[in-house]
């Protein structure tokens, strides 16, 4: 597998140089098509991870590469998902779907041309989480859990190689959250999509990633790396097995020290 | 319908004949002579014999105070979505705007006279200066809290600060912008009254004043009610304009319970 977001020795911080940094000396490199989770005490700098690797921002110290390419601009490979869902309470589920096609080449210019084509796959991929028929709702129609799969779907819809998603069960009820993982799990596994996930919930990073990657307190840099070796497809009963509690167990360990 | 619903329905009428009826029930008893303060049917009456110049003026009053609530309009948004748009913008123009508004818009109608002489375009700039500027803070508020991880998420396709405007920015602010509308209109009314009575041959403002000189009590209050009138159905357009535009800003049952 190729590497294909790159973060090498990474120093960024904010408002004006001298203050505390939100990350130093951060590398960290994650392959085509893995499924890497980041975890950490809280204020680690894990947003920052998030707007570096996705051309937000630019570091003050390191060097940045997604796609073989070094980030100068906002990558538009990237879709994004966040604890909030974000969804337009003026749009219904479909009509948010279609945001990210208005604004990203090369569908921004063929959007009026194609609007049925779109409107087709924004309904497959819809069916794909679960909601199916709900495309005429708005936002404030849904349940939260049916409002954070609108917002995977918005993150997805314009096939990006690369999803990003910060927090995105931190709202949701246990079930839900669990009824999601099941979601995302499969939707990486259909679509190979290298997936970012930044979370402070050690069972999910376990259940779902590829490698987990613990950071430090602020300044935030990595402090392990932790393969995980549990067999796909995954089902939610692994979560009850000793090797995964194990798992979740040594990288707590980790974190613990890393709040002292 | 239940019960209680009906007589929500019907409070709003129950309490103003409550209130005309004590108004009367008062200037009668206490004896208050009609020249201190007319009982509602004399200024009925001053209402029925004053018909067609309250009409015509009404009509003035009207007019003035809606060019200058336009103008209001299209300044004021125009205004807003600069600021909303930079921040150094904003920063320049904010004190700016904080001392203009801290002027009493009375104290301008002079200035205003100078320059444009008696009539009708002093009423409606006042009405238009007075107005403006709660429309100018709404709309950039609209614009200051848009969340910022929406902002993340359209900027990592790439959004244009202009795409982020149009796809978020604006249908955002809108129900802020309606919001102040019914603020900034009856705003408009005073501005516009205002200078009537000062500086206008015409308009309910001169009407009242011209009463007044010659005593004609009732029909003051009878141009009272007339503006009372203009302003409960502009400020009920706007209301409805409000509701229509933005549906989905006003969903919550809070305040229906």
């Amino acid at each position: 597998m190729t590497d294909f977001v790159t973060l090498d020795n990474v120093s960024h911080g904010y408002a004006g140089a001298g203050s505390a940094l939100a990350v130093e000396g951060l590398s960290l490199t994650v392959r085509k098509g893995e499924f890497a989770a980041v975890v950490g005490p809280s204020g680690c700098g894990k947003s920052t991870l998030m707007k570096l690797a996705t051309g937000l921002q630019f570091p003050h110290l390191g060097s940045v590469t997604v796609a073989g390419t070094p980030v100068k601009a906002p990558v538009k490979i990237a879709g994004m998902a966040f604890q909030a869902p974000t969804l337009l309470p003026w749009r219904t589920t479909m009509e948010n779907l279609l945001l990210p096609l208005e604004i990203v080449p090369p569908y921004r210019g063929e959007i009026r041309r194609r609007k049925a084509e779109f409107r087709e796959r924004a309904e497959a991929l819809l069916a794909s989480v679960g909601l199916a028929g709900q495309s005429d709702k708005f936002p404030w129609e849904l349940s939260g859990g049916m409002q954070q799969r609108t917002s995977l779907c918005r993150a997805l819809i314009h096939e990006p190689q690369l999803l990003m998603l910060d927090e995105p069960f931190g709202a949701l009820d246990a079930f839900t959250r669990e009824e999601l993982w099941c979601v995302i799990r499969d939707l990486q596994a259909a679509r190979k999509i290298t997936v970012i996930l930044v979370t402070h919930d050690l069972r999910e990073a376990v259940f779902l990633a590829d490698r987990v990657f613990v950071m430090s307190s602020r300044p935030g840099r990595i402090l392990v790396e932790r393969q995980i070796d549990l067999p796909r497809p995954r089902d939610l009963e692994v979560t009850f097995t000793p090797e995964f509690t194990d798992t979740v167990h040594e990288l707590r360990g980790h974190i613990v020290k890393a709040r002292q | 319908m239940t019960r209680t619903n009906l007589l929500i329905k019907a409070s709003p009428w129950l309490f103003t004949i409550g209130l005309l009826a004590v108004w009367e029930g008062a200037v009668h008893f206490f004896k208050i002579p009609v020249f201190f303060l007319p009982p509602p049917t004399a200024v009925a009456q001053a209402f029925v014999d004053y018909a067609i110049p309250l009409a015509r003026n009404s009509w003035i009053t009207l007019e003035t105070t809606l060019i200058g609530f336009g103008m209001a309009v299209g300044f004021g948004l125009l205004l807003g979505l600069l600021i909303g748009w930079s921040r150094a913008i904003y920063a320049g123009l904010y004190p700016l705007m904080i001392g203009f508004n801290a002027i009493p818009k009375v104290a301008l109608v002079p200035i205003l006279v100078l320059w444009f002489g008696i009539g009708a375009v002093p009423a409606v700039l006042t009405a238009f200066l007075i107005s403006f500027f709660p429309i100018v803070v709404n709309v950039a508020t609209g614009l200051a809290t848009i969340e910022p991880e929406l902002e993340d998420v359209l900027k990592a396709l790439g959004a244009s600060k202009l795409d982020i405007m149009r796809k978020v920015g604006i249908p955002r602010t809108l129900p802020y912008f309606f919001g102040s509308l019914k603020v900034a209109i009856t705003l408009a009314f005073v501005g516009s009254v205002i200078s009537e009575s000062v500086a206008s041959n015409y308009g309910i403002g001169n009407l009242m004043l011209q009463a007044q000189a010659q005593f004609q009590v009732p029909l003051i209050f009878a141009g009272l009610v007339a503006l009372a009138i203009e302003g409960i159905v502009m400020y009920a357009a706007m209301a409805i304009l409000e509701r229509r535009m933005t549906g989905w800003a006003q969903r919550s049952g809070f305040a229906q319970s």
